[in-house]
């Protein structure tokens, strides 16, 4: 809302600078944004007298114009404008000054000829396209003949004034009008409004005698008025009156339609003019619409209606959308003579509702659904017509039309100057207490320190005690409210266990050189369902924005590999990442709402280790990121521990080159390398990644930290070559050895993978060293001997191994 | 004195000339061999002692060794100083350049926002809040309903909403965690007092500002003597805690539904010091957060008293602080993850 600051004393006596103002009304209840003084920035513009013009000799739009710039000087300016002539009072920027953009204006020539300045159209002093009126839009702007040569133009055009732009929130929709923004100003400052009395002169003739008028149901136009106004002369408004709209950021269009929206910025009721002898007929019926009833609206929309929307008709077919919009066929235009303005209560959430399903939202329109000031619709209507009849030299028939009517009430309301000081931590006195209420203008008792406040209609925001305790709170101001920290009972500051351990996984991931990720949970359906662990139904929204995110990601990893190809398309191409976040499942496809679990997922791509002068570059592979996963899987303790299991079940992956991670019988995860064919869609090359369900991790039992001492007795090793099939594995040998080592069997280490030369095809050979250890005495080589000798013979028996 | 005296003073000073000219130790090794072998002079010296008298011997032994550890001493001291220079010598060969780059060690690093949503955590839990973790998608009841939100109200506007169906939505801000929290508070326990950080929705086109994903903290206290005054205590040391202890702050009216009186909080501009810049929009002034007191309706749809409870609930964007205090100016570079932006704020 802008609120022009000369229009506003008017109303309030006022004397203190715009910004001081706007600072005291942001620290009490309403934000301004900005302060805006348009004349801001500009320099020596004056009016001038345009005496002659000819056509430039050299120039087919050119106008060499003689203009009179103060009493006893006439210069010569080139101008462009395809509406300058002679008569007119016009905008003139001298030789030297400055217009908008902060650009100077200097003495020149233009092909060939003299111009000693220029003269302006509104946007070339800085008004905005959209206020600036029709008839000037293209041209220069002509200003009244009233105008005295050599004066500042920034008076005639209201550019002396001083613009707050308010931001008011939903509930203070009275500060939608000057005068609601009056009483608040006046509140704040201890003042007292004083609006003008409207003065109506109403003819003889009733307007009963020319239109008849019915509300349907009460409910949906609880207050609705109309009065009809005759001889109307539609003309452009005069400036004092256009230069309340501009300023308000509204273009003047005629007087008529400017008068209808200066009222609702003054009183703030939207109203409304038909065109009489357009409506067809001397009816007016406020009613819902038939379903596939059809209406185009001013803006040329056609829109089919519903028994939802509320509807201004004649006999048989809708003219307007009661508060929303008016019809193409009756709105004011140069030849209307007759006026029918309406002014009216309609039912909030209708109106709010047709609105949004015609995508129709309007000044008016808003207005209506956060409410209006019921005890000024009358004035307001009254105060539109008399200066219909004033600028449109129009007669205003006897009496309104008015099928319903309200009748204002205040609200009561009771609050303690205790409770007061109970909520907001103060030590206010009843006499402070009583002084603010009486600022806002409303009624007042007090007993003991409990009040009743008789709250007027024009603060409808107000309703119970806590809407009090803020109108308090507000003008006490914010700034004098002490700040303590509270004395009630000290409570536990404490992350969960399940917290801190999610923190250690970051901690863990991050130091092994993986940089954490966030990404977006809405993505495509095809990414929210790639690498699930577990098989889950989608989750949409119902209207997304773009498919790009429309689906709820049932997988960590996508996300993932779209920041890798993010990078890799910025040739980053050594990038390590991973992401702690939810995944959303659920079972059936009819359920809605899905389970959100907390998962961990890695991605890396391209080298490892990185090369430099003293080291080889090594790209990512399989060892280095299962590292990485058992080093995680190490956080949760776990008293089983994990198995990895050779899988082809995920069809993201690669097939040779994927293990399920496994706790027991669970699986709860997976690491591998990415299907090379997923690889090519996201431009990625060789690519690993993990993915973990955290939430059955920390289901799982894990055990507590036990401290054991270090051996004193010292441990001997013996190392052993095994050849064996290629088939047999690491896990299934390690599993041996370590069922038939023995009691003092403590470690077995794998520190060699051959096969090739001197290996007979489809064999290989592992080499591990065995680690014995006896914590209660030294071993001797014989114990150790029969031990190693005994699991040997075991391998060789089991899984064919021969001894290298 | 005795010839043989005299034939050992010879020898001493004529072996201590001869030590201190060798300059390697093997040199020296031979010279001690020479010297002090048993087929050196001074073992042969001694043997001529049997010729002396009883009387005269003990006088020459003690001579003979007096010139013997002379020898031995000055042998020593010359050897120390032979391999001290030897091992000089070799460390000089040893020269590294060690201007070339150290083998290169990778390090991950922690998400901007989650560092500002840890940082900020840390500053509540050290005042006894607690940390709840809620639904993202969530029942429209706890996102709007039960925070004196019903449909059709105005500020409902405020937020576009990505639905799932009519009932549920995505939610959009952090409060129906206070919503559930509240209703599942014993406050025969202790005053309830908890921080909900995490990952909300809105309906937005992405681009430099707006971003349909974003994360934000908000918080909630209620007890039995909670007051606005309170609010301001509580908010002031946590936005002192991130912003900086120097920064002004100032409180001022806004409207929430969920709270009433409601509060925006701004802090002076950091970049301007509040004489008004491109970054406070010439304010001087950078709003921070949102606030106020729990709204007596929002204690009611809970089931909590608001006449024996009340208290104060905040809330605030996580991007934006992050955005705020390292001068980002694009949103959407928190969800690109480019590893040239992530690995900034190690
Ligand atoms: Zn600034």
């Amino acid at each position: 809302m802008k609120i022009s600051y000369n229009w506003l004393k008017e109303y309030v006596d006022l004397n203190m600078s715009a910004e001081e103002l706007a600072n005291k009304v942001t620290l009490t209840g309403i934000e301004v944004d900005s302060v805006i003084h348009p004349a801001a920035g500009l320099k020596k513009i004056v009016v001038g007298y345009v005496e002659a013009t000819k056509p430039h000799p050299d120039s087919d739009h050119l106008q060499l114009c003689q203009v009179q710039i103060s009493a006893d000087e006439t210069v010569q300016i080139v101008c462009g404008a395809p509406n300058v002539a002679a008569g007119q009072k016009v905008i003139v920027a001298l030789p030297g000054s400055r217009i908008a953009n902060n650009e100077k204006i200097k003495k020149g020539k233009l092909r060939g000829e003299i111009s000693n300045g220029m003269i302006c159209a509104l946007q070339e002093i800085g008004f905005s396209d959209d206020v600036t009126p029709q008839a000037y839009a293209d041209g220069i702007y002509v200003l009244p003949a009233t105008a005295e040569v050599g004066q500042p133009v920034y008076g005639y055009l209201g550019m002396d004034d001083a613009i707050l732009d308010l931001e008011i929130t939903p509930n203070r929709a009275d500060a939608l009008s000057m005068r609601g923004v009056a009483h608040e100003v006046a509140a704040i400052y201890g003042e007292q409004v004083h609006f003008p009395a409207v003065k109506l002169a109403e003819a003889t003739k009733p307007a009963s005698t020319v239109l008849q008028v019915k509300v349907d149901d009460v409910q949906d136009a609880p207050s609705y008025n109309l009065r009809v106004i005759e001889n109307v002369t539609i003309k452009p408004s005069p400036l004092w009156l256009q230069r309340r709209l501009w300023n308000a950021g509204v273009r003047p269009i005629n007087n008529v339609v400017d008068i209808t929206n200066l009222i609702m910025i003054d009183h703030g009721q939207p109203l409304h003019a038909f065109d009489y002898d357009q409506i067809g007929g001397q009816t007016i019926e406020v009613r819902r619409a038939q379903a596939g009833e059809k209406l185009t609206t001013l803006d040329g929309n056609d829109h089919d209606l519903t028994p939802d929307d509320i509807v201004i008709a004649n006999d048989t077919t809708a003219l307007n959308l009661a508060g929303v919009m008016g019809g193409l066929g009756s709105e004011i235009t140069n030849k209307t003579t007759t006026v029918i303005l309406e002014a009216a209560v309609f039912e909030p959430t209708h109106i709010r509702k047709t609105a949004q399903r015609f995508n129709l939202r309007s000044e008016a329109s808003s207005r209506f659904e956060k409410g209006v000031n019921r005890t000024d619709v009358l004035t307001a209507l009254d105060h539109a017509a008399s200066l219909i009849a004033d600028l449109a030299d129009a007669t205003v028939l006897a009496g309104r039309l008015a099928p319903t009517a309200i009748t204002p009430e205040n609200v009561t309301v009771t609050v303690s100057t205790k409770r007061i000081n109970q909520v907001l931590g103060t030590t206010i006195t009843t006499a402070e207490v009583k002084a603010i209420f009486e600022r806002l203008g409303f009624g007042v008792t007090e007993a003991a320190g409990v009040f009743t406040v008789s709250v007027p209609p024009r603060r409808w925001d107000i309703a119970i005690e806590a809407d009090l305790i803020e109108e308090v709170a507000r003008l006490y101001g914010y700034d004098r409210l002490p700040e303590t920290l509270t004395a009630s009972a000290s409570t536990p500051g404490l992350l969960t266990p399940r917290q801190k351990l999610i923190r250690r996984l970051a901690s863990n991931l991050e130091a092994n050189g993986l940089s954490q990720a966030l990404s977006y949970a809405l993505t495509t359906a095809d990414k929210a369902a790639a690498f699930k662990l577990k098989a889950s139904q989608p989750t949409s929204v119902d209207w997304p924005m773009t498919v790009d995110h429309a689906t709820l990601r049932m997988n960590l990893i996508s996300g993932l590999l779209d920041d890798l190809a993010y990078n890799a398309a910025r040739k980053q191409q050594n990038v390590a990442l991973y992401e702690q976040g939810r995944v959303f499942l659920k079972q059936h496809a009819t359920t809605v709402r899905p389970h959100e679990l907390e998962y961990l997922a890695g991605a890396i791509t391209g080298d490892w280790q990185l090369g430099a002068w003293n080291q080889p570059a090594q790209p990512i592979d399989f060892y280095q990121l299962k590292g990485i996963v058992v080093s995680v899987l190490a956080e949760f303790h776990l008293t089983t521990a994990p198995e990895f299991v050779a899988t082809a079940r995920h069809q993201d992956m690669h097939p040779g080159r994927t293990a399920d991670i496994l706790v027991g019988n669970q699986i709860v995860g997976f690491l591998g390398q990415i299907h090379p064919r997923i690889g090519k869609q996201y431009r990625l090359p060789a690519t690993y990644v993990f993915q973990l369900d955290l939430e059955q991790l920390l289901a799982l039992e894990a055990q507590l930290v036990v401290y054991t001492p270090v051996a004193r007795y010292p441990a001997i090793t013996r190392d052993v070559a095994l050849v064996v099939d290629e088939t047999v594995t690491n896990a299934a040998l390690e599993a041996t050895i370590l069922a038939h080592g023995g009691a003092y069997l403590t470690d077995v280490h794998l520190f060699d993978l051959y096969a090739g030369r001197h290996i007979d095809a489809g064999k290989k050979s592992l080499a591990y060293t065995l680690t014995y250890q006896n914590p209660a005495a030294t071993l001797t080589d014989a114990e150790v001997t029969t031990a190693f000798d005994k699991v040997i013979a075991v391998l060789e028996t089991e899984h064919g191994a021969t001894i290298r | 004195m005795s010839s043989l005296q005299e034939k050992l003073s010879a020898l001493q000073k004529q072996g201590i000339e001869e030590i201190k000219k060798s300059d390697d130790l093997k040199q020296l090794n031979n010279i001690r061999v020479n010297l002090l072998g048993k087929k050196g002079p001074i073992t042969e010296v001694l043997r001529g002692m049997r010729d002396l008298t009883k009387e005269e011997r003990p006088a020459v032994g003690s001579f003979a060794n007096k010139v013997r550890d002379a020898l031995t001493d000055s042998i020593e001291t010359r050897k120390q100083a032979l391999e001290a220079a030897k091992i000089e010598h070799q460390l000089a060969q040893e020269k590294l350049d060690v201007t070339l780059p150290g083998t290169p060690i990778q390090q991950g690093t922690h998400h901007v926002i989650m560092q500002t949503v840890e940082t900020l955590e840390a500053v509540f839990l050290g005042m006894g809040f607690k940390v709840v973790l809620g639904y993202e998608v969530e029942e429209e009841k706890y996102n709007f309903e039960k925070l004196n939100m019903p449909k059709d109200h105005p500020a409902r506007d405020m937020q576009d909403t990505f639905y799932i169906n009519q009932d549920i939505l995505m939610r959009t801000h952090m409060s129906p965690d206070e919503a559930r929290t509240l209703e599942q508070h014993d406050f025969s326990t202790g005053p309830m007092k908890m921080i909900g950080p995490g990952r909300v929705y809105r309906r937005d086109t992405d681009d430099a500002t707006h971003s349909h994903q974003f994360f934000q903290m908000e918080g909630q206290y209620i007890g039995e003597q909670v007051t606005m005054a309170d609010l301001k205590g509580t908010l002031s040391f946590a936005i002192r805690q991130f912003f900086g202890a120097e920064r002004k702050i100032r409180f001022r009216p806004s409207y929430f539904p969920f709270t009433e009186p409601s509060v925006e909080v701004d802090i002076s501009c950091f970049k301007c010091n509040g004489a008004g810049c491109d970054v406070c929009k010439h304010s001087g002034w950078i709003e921070v957060l949102g606030a106020g007191m729990t709204h007596p309706n929002v204690l009611k749809a809970a089931g909590v008293d608001p006449v024996k409870y009340g208290g104060f609930a905040f809330g605030l964007g996580i991007d934006r602080f992050a955005m705020l205090k390292y001068g980002i100016d694009d949103i959407r570079q928190f969800y690109q993850n480019d590893i040239r932006f992530l690995s900034q704020f190690n």
